[in-house]
């Protein structure tokens, strides 16, 4: 009897452990709203950009239900934290598969996003990344990317700096540990280099020395440079504007979309960034769009939206126009609304919170006006 | 043949304890694995656990072997996430540049695994050489600077290639000087792209079973003997003749080289690889670590067996969205505490399969 109850035990352990690994097989889509899986990091170090992504998506999504949905069907939103790595982000993306995710919007961050395009294409589904800016992330045909990619900010900011001669001797302080900082600067002196914009001094820090900035900017002083290009995040570009002025060194200041968010920035003293300009996607007034976005999204979340935020709330708008574009429906398998979001993404032109007109080509990457801002008297202002 | 059947029966009831402990290490390790395969073809296994299953595999080798060091040789080594960065970029290093050459994945994949073994092992035994003179804490303090240091080089450094053949840069890759046409294989911080996906949840397997017969076969023979005598009271070892610095060396490259057999199993189930703080940083060493304390400290068995549970775990927490992380860290807590209590091995031991048997036995001999 007592070694009866054991082989039960036994048997209903196996159970357990068999049910625990087919857990969430039979969870198929139901045939009346569009699921859209989201990918990207919602805890660790980079946890600011997936929420503002996770948020702001979501934001999109209630906004579409609450006005009838995408060709009369709902819209359902299962957000995944990646962690910024490759390896949680393809488990995040099969969780979403088991869910039934047709479309991915993510992931949020650049490594993590190519390694599920290499999962997305060989399973045939759409994606498109709101912020995934290396060139790699869009590599496949069924991804898309809403943001621009780094090689075309920094050979946009070149050929500004040029065209506009904000300077003619330019230093570059950059992140060699960061890829979106690799990636924009060596866009940039490559595009310098055609232009004849003269470098005169390239400083680089990593993660782990991203704090005292003097010896780079002594650097970039002593070799008489006019113009400073920083092609990273504002947390970092804070720190060196405020050790510039300490040197009593006032170079103009040119920076990309990370600096977006840097009059944000705790005892930061606001008159620092004065004068500065960079190129970004999004402010909260660059049109009427922007506008309701951000008053929205601070009302439901109680901050300022940044451009990942912008980016992932154009990107559910754009799966809604271009699901509309090639009149999907829910019952459609996801190779076949991957094969149909693919033909429909190079067709439809895109009007949102990140640009007017945007249109795609078929390699992924979004043909748009970018955005010059420059800071005064405390406000971003449109140039 | 029934006799044979029965020759072999009798000689495995008689075989000494080790062997039949290693045989059922197999044994588990082959039944989950017929019992995967099974699942899968009859299509019963979710997308999440399918593609957890090389990563389960990559997480139980290095669990083995650093098992190895901080079980075996006694020594507490916080570097095997670098290791496992060296074996990950040189294999992966290798199949970028030969995926031309080398079509076939079975042919390729082999060969960056053996060369990802001996770039780790090779850097092993170059670190050990000073750094097994030291002892306990220091020893610790020097392979974690290992480990960072391994991830910083790799985090700037620059390969090219083109007609001419290999450039190195520490700068960006406009220094590399290449030709029209020369592709950058390394890129500084954005690591690898592009490495062939030839990882598969048979290889991992194999390579686990490969890594388990080396390890246990190691630990089992003359020299493994003179590596635990060393950790038991290394005075006494020196004092019958064994010889120190070869013996730590050889179970700190054995170590090292397993690292790198994981790390370019690692490399090859994901198409980028970056060296972030997350995936090489000390973190992950300490990560592999808790997996050899919590499957006890020189238990070989538990050491693939905590790897899959704590690899599972934050998983399987999805559902609990943000709170994972949290549950996660409390359940981690309560298992290091309890899982080696005095109360909970006794009741481990009173209902273990062992002791079921016994009785079984016990009860036909009484009849």
């Amino acid at each position: 009897m007592k070694n009866m109850k054991k082989v039960i035990s036994l048997a209903l352990t196996a159970v357990l452990a068999a049910s625990m690994l087919t857990g969430c097989g039979g969870n198929k889509a139901d045939s009346d709203t569009f699921r859209i899986g989201g990918i990207g990091p919602t805890t660790g170090g980079a946890a600011i950009y997936g929420t503002a992504v996770m948020n702001a998506a979501q934001l999109a999504v209630d906004e579409i239900n609450a006005a009838g949905g995408v060709n009369g069907y709902q819209l359902a939103l299962n957000f995944q934290d990646d962690e910024h790595d490759a390896e949680k982000s393809v488990n995040a993306y099969n969780t979403l598969r088991d869910w039934g995710a047709q479309i991915i919007l993510g992931s949020v961050t650049s490594a993590p996003c190519i390694a599920v395009a290499e999962k997305t294409q060989a399973d045939n589904v759409f994606q498109i990344t709101p912020s995934g800016t290396a060139v790699d992330c869009v590599k496949y045909d069924n991804a898309f990317r809403v943001c621009f990619s780094d090689p075309t900010q920094g050979v946009i900011s070149a050929q500004y700096i040029k065209e506009n001669g904000l300077g003619t001797k330019v230093a570059v302080i950059y992140d060699s540990s960061d890829t979106y900082s690799t990636g924009i600067y060596e866009s940039f002196a490559a595009e310098a280099a055609t232009l004849g914009l003269e470098i005169v001094a390239t400083e680089a820090f990593t993660a782990d020395t991203n704090k005292d900035f003097s010896v780079q900017l002594q650097k970039a002083k002593d070799a008489g440079a006019d113009l400073l290009f920083l092609p990273i995040y504002y947390s970092e570009s804070a720190l060196i504007l405020s050790q510039a002025a300490q040197i009593e060194y006032a170079p103009v200041i040119f920076s990309v979309d990370g600096m977006d968010g840097i009059l944000g920035v705790e005892n930061f003293d606001a008159s620092l960034a004065e004068g500065v300009i960079f190129l970004s996607p999004f402010t909260s007034t660059v049109n009427a769009k922007a506008e309701v976005f951000s008053a929205a999204y601070e009302e439901k979340y109680g901050e300022i939206p940044n451009q990942f935020a912008a980016d992932a709330y154009d990107a559910v708008y754009i799966i809604k126009q271009a699901l509309e574009q090639g009149n999907a429906t829910p019952d459609m398998s996801e190779s076949e609304l991957c094969d149909l979001l693919k033909a429909a993404m190079v067709e439809i032109e895109f009007s949102g919170t990140t640009g007017n007109s945007i249109t795609w080509g078929a390699d992924g990457e979004p043909t748009k006006e970018p955005i010059v801002i420059k800071i005064v008297d405390g406000v971003y202002t449109i140039m | 043949m029934q006799k044979e059947k029965i020759n072999l029966i009798s000689k495995f009831k008689n075989a000494n304890k080790n062997f039949k402990s290693n045989c059922i290490t197999y044994g588990i390790i082959l039944a989950a694995f017929l019992l995967i395969q099974i699942l899968v073809s009859a299509g019963a296994v979710s997308n999440l656990i399918k593609g957890l299953l090389v990563p389960l595999c990559t997480y139980a080798i290095l669990a083995v072997s650093l098992n190895l060091t901080v079980g075996i040789l006694g020594e507490l080594s916080l570097g095997h996430a670098g290791f496992m960065c060296v074996g990950a970029f040189a294999g992966a290093f290798f199949s970028k540049c030969m995926v031309g050459a080398i079509p076939s994945a079975i042919i390729r994949f082999p060969l960056a695994i053996l060369i990802g073994a001996v770039c780790a092992g090779f850097f092993g035994f170059l670190i050990g050489i000073p750094v097994l003179r030291l002892k306990g804490d220091y020893l610790a303090i020097v392979t974690l600077a290992f480990g960072e240091i391994v991830k910083n080089i790799i985090n700037c450094l620059y390969v090219g290639r083109d007609s001419k053949g290999f450039h190195f840069s520490m700068e960006d890759t406009a220094s590399l000087g290449l030709e029209e046409g020369g592709e950058v294989i390394i890129k500084g911080a954005q690591g690898i792209t592009g490495t062939p996906n030839d990882s598969t949840f048979t290889i991992g397997i194999v390579l686990l079973l490969i890594t388990l017969f080396i390890v246990l076969n190691l630990i089992h023979s003359r020299d493994g003997r003179a590596i635990m005598a060393i950790r038991d009271n290394t005075i006494a070892a020196e004092s019958v003749g064994i010889h120190i610095t070869k013996y730590k060396l050889m179970a700190f490259s054995i170590s090292a080289a397993l690292a790198g057999v994981a790390g370019v199993l690692y490399a090859h189930n994901l198409s980028t690889l970056t060296a972030l703080p997350k995936n090489f940083g000390y973190n992950q060493s300490i990560m592999i670590l808790v997996f050899v304390v919590l499957g006890g400290i020189g238990n070989i068995r538990g050491s693939v067996i905590s790897a899959v549970i704590l690899t599972l775990l934050p998983e399987l927490l999805r559902g609990l969205k943000d709170y994972r992380m949290l549950i996660y860290a409390v359940i981690l807590i309560a298992m290091m505490l309890f899982n080696w209590s005095p109360k909970c091995r006794e009741l481990r031991e009173k209902y273990s399969f062992k002791q079921l048997l016994a009785k079984r036995k016990n009860k036909k001999e009484a009849a």
